[in-house]
């Protein structure tokens, strides 16, 4: 089969039961991605595919073909600097499947209340730095794309 | 955490797709609790038939009536704006489904289909009195909601047979429609649950987590066979905060 990943096309034969995080982090060496649970509940594993936020350990990597897989690897957002800035991590387990999460969420809107980050949030757990900096940092970038666009 | 071995097919159209569902041979929709159960080896079936490339099963539409297709996303149900104005409950419900990771992948058709008394589409769709379309290689037969639910993890769809389209009636004019839960924290598996809708001259609700069901009602909620007296008392309060938001 044929899929995308990062703009880059990549063939492979992935026996059935082989997840998509399995796929990406041991036969392409994407190893960005981390594997938590395993059943869907961490958020470690969240990719994007055709552009939407997916938890990689529940799909088959079989049901990527033909599709566009981004993977933290592929991701350059105005987030990764904020979150550095508001030291929105710690260990950084969570972080690549927290990053693809909010870049989806931030693509959606203009701004955001508090409270809509903290949903946003409840699909990827992080056990080190309670949440209140990765709110910071998406309010940062929110804000700094509003400035961008205001006219002078 | 890894699966059994298992067979991968991903016919393209429902005929094929029809054909090959069956005793061991399991319909995989969005994955978003088959693939779980697939990684706790609770289900080793010999083959998995992906709907995902079938064409027609994906479709939101309304006419006197709102026909969504089975393998429609959450995400595009929590995204109508149609489904929204003239179906508010079905919204309010799809948002409380997991979480925007999940919803991206899970399909409503999937949520029904698996039947798990904690899932929320189940209880909003029985709210609705909707009609639930099956068919298989041989025929095709619709049921309610109190025909297709029968258990935990049970309905009456047999093996051979895929669930392919939900329709939802019209609302009553001037329906107003609420849907709270009561979870241990965001996107978790709900305790408890209603949704209500009211109309001048009409009323239902539909309770999730008084039984192994949704549970169908008119108001006031039927809850004194609840044993628990928690779970009874959270109904109790669910069904008045329900009531408020949508009066």
């Amino acid at each position: 089969m044929r899929f995308e990943v990062n703009g880059r096309v990549y063939e492979g034969d992935p026996e059935a039961r082989t997840s998509l995080a399995d796929f990406l982090r041991h036969e392409l060496g994407l190893t960005g991605t981390k594997v938590g649970c395993e059943h869907g509940v961490c958020g470690a594993c969240t990719v994007q595919v055709d552009g939407e936020p997916v938890r990689s350990c529940l799909m088959l990597a079989v049901q990527a073909r033909g599709r566009s897989v981004r993977t933290i690897e592929g991701l350059a957002s105005p987030l990764q600097e904020a979150f550095h800035e508001a030291h929105a991590l710690q260990c950084g387990f969570c972080t690549a499947g927290v990053l693809m999460s909010l870049d989806a969420f931030v693509r959606e809107r203009e701004s955001a209340t508090d409270e809509e980050i903290r949903e946003a949030l409840a699909g990827t757990l992080c056990r080190c730095t309670g949440y209140l900096s990765m709110i910071d940092a998406v309010q940062a970038v929110m804000a700094g794309r509003r400035e961008a666009a205001r006219p002078d | 955490m890894k699966p059994a071995k298992f067979d991968y097919i991903a016919p393209e159209t429902l005929d094929e797709a029809l054909a090959l569902i069956g005793e061991d041979s399991r319909p995989l929709a969005g994955g978003q609790s088959l693939v779980p159960m697939l990684n706790f080896r609770l289900a080793q079936p010999a083959r998995l038939v992906d709907l995902e490339r079938v064409e027609g099963l994906s479709y939101i539409e309304a006419g006197s009536t709102l026909r969504i297709g089975a393998m429609t996303r959450q995400a595009a149900l929590e995204r109508s704006a149609l489904v929204a104005e003239r179906w508010p409950l079905l919204h309010q419900a799809v948002r409380l489904v997991g979480h925007a990771q999940i919803r991206s992948r899970g399909t409503v058709g999937g949520s029904v289909a698996h039947a798990d008394p904690k899932a929320e589409l189940p209880v909003a769709l029985t709210a609705l009195d909707a009609r639930f379309h099956v068919r298989s290689a041989s025929g095709a037969r619709t049921l309610s909601a109190g025909q297709l639910f029968r258990g935990v993890l049970t309905t009456a769809l047999e093996p051979d047979e895929l669930l392919v389209e939900i329709e939802v009636p019209a609302l009553p004019p001037r329906a107003r429609t609420a849907f709270v839960e009561q979870a241990r924290t965001l996107g978790d598996f709900a305790l408890a649950g209603a949704a209500v809708v009211l109309a001048p001259g009409y009323q239902a609700v539909a309770l999730l987590g008084a039984a192994a069901v949704p549970v169908r009602a008119h108001l006031p909620a039927p809850l004194d066979e609840i044993d628990d007296p928690y779970r009874r008392a959270l109904l109790a309060a669910l069904v008045d905060r329900a009531i408020a938001q949508a009066s």
